[in-house]
């Protein structure tokens, strides 16, 4: 048994709730709904990179993951700034 | 003078990001006994430089500088402790929530009386991190936040904000 | 040994939280409900997984003295303030966002921010 062996199998938990989030994207009844579903999936992606990148050993994924944190607040708010403004639905 | 302090306010705070991140760069901290190599620190100085020209005077913006004392980011450090106990409270209570699904929804106003921007942000986030509640609508000019309740019950400011209100006046006002 | 053991039990409570905040998602009826799950569960879930990180490493730094697990750590301390801080804002900026296109909050008993308007 290795020591990096849970955080391999957490990650590939991780990924499966991934996919089981996805399914709120496409049957979400708003706009709303899909962007929640969004959301979670970035912090998911977020988590499951910090696993990845302790489990080989790469402090590069973690600078990747902050970055990837940052950038999709950055879009998370721009979508709710069109939701607020543009098309209803 | 305020010019010069927003420069330096906005420069060091750069400065600390880009050194905090790049720690233990000039090899191991107990033999190597050097904490950054010399490229990091002149890199780190220029950048740091380079964004204080830029963005001195979006930090700073109300044009006070209470914030500049280390006390009040002691007392916010010490604020994460009461923070996450009721995160943990908070989970608990979500997870009796998803399971049984009994829910009573409803969207009721406080006035947290708080006056600055920073106060009213740490209240908000603090506010959806806790038990059954997730901020909504912030009204600026009256300090008023609309709060999406999961299980309503009387006397919403006390419930809601008491703790919180009574810390984050302590550093942010 | 008790640093995996510690890691393993970080890494349980980042699952089950995460997994509940997931199935938040799916059960609740309207967007704010689904909201609370997804925001308050996933931070959680996610705090807890930079902690079992910064465990790890920590351990190793612990045992070999190599500066680059030190580093590992306080960049998984930074991922961890940028989640704190852009999770709730980004709820924040969705709830505010919903109410504005219009959507009800469902089975709600009351909706102060409607009779203001």
């Amino acid at each position: 048994m290795n020591y990096a062996d849970p955080l391999y199998i957490a990650v590939a938990v991780f990924i499966v709730y991934i996919i089981i989030s996805t399914f709120r994207i496409f049957l979400g009844p708003t706009a709303a709904d899909r962007t929640v579903a969004f959301d979670t999936i970035n912090t998911l992606v977020v988590a499951s990179m910090i696993g990845l990148g302790a489990a080989m050993w790469e402090v590069l994924f973690i600078d990747i993951a902050i970055v990837y944190a940052i950038l999709s607040f950055v879009t998370t708010l721009f979508i709710a700034k069109y939701l607020e403004e543009g098309d209803r639905g | 003078m305020e010019d010069m302090k927003e420069f330096l306010a906005t420069f060091i705070l750069a400065l600390f990001v880009y050194l905090f991140l790049t720690l233990a760069s000039g090899g191991s901290i107990i033999e190597g006994s050097i904490l950054w190599s010399l490229e990091e620190i002149v890199f780190g100085i220029s950048i740091a430089l380079i964004v204080a020209a830029v963005t001195s005077h979006i930090l700073c913006r109300s044009k006070n500088f209470r914030m500049l004392s280390p006390l009040r980011w002691l007392i916010m450090l010490v604020y994460a402790i009461p923070l996450f106990i009721e995160m943990v409270k908070a989970n608990f209570d979500m997870a009796y929530r998803v399971i049984t699904g009994r829910i009573e929804p409803a969207i009721v106003k406080i006035t947290p009386d708080l006056k600055t921007d920073l106060g009213i942000t740490i209240l908000a986030n603090s506010i959806t991190l806790t038990p059954g509640t997730l901020t909504v609508e912030v009204d600026d000019e009256k300090s008023e936040l609309y709060i999406h309740w999961i299980k309503m019950r009387d006397d919403p400011d006390e419930i809601i904000s008491g703790r919180f209100v009574r810390w984050i006046r302590r550093f942010a006002e | 040994m008790i640093v995996i053991t510690m890691v393993s039990v970080f890494l349980a409570i980042s699952l089950v939280f995460n997994g509940l905040g997931v199935i938040g998602l799916h059960r609740f009826p309207d967007v704010y409900t689904r909201l609370h799950a997804a925001t308050k569960c996933t931070t959680f879930g996610s705090i807890f997984m930079t902690f079992a990180v910064m465990t790890y490493s920590g351990g190793m730094y612990y045992w070999s003295n190599d500066a680059k697990y030190l580093n590992m750590a306080l960049h998984t301390f930074a991922a961890m303030i940028a989640l704190l801080i852009t999770n709730p804002t980004g709820a924040h900026a969705i709830a505010r966002a919903a109410h504005k296109m219009g959507v009800i909050p469902r089975y709600a008993v009351k909706d102060e921010l409607k009779e203001a308007k």
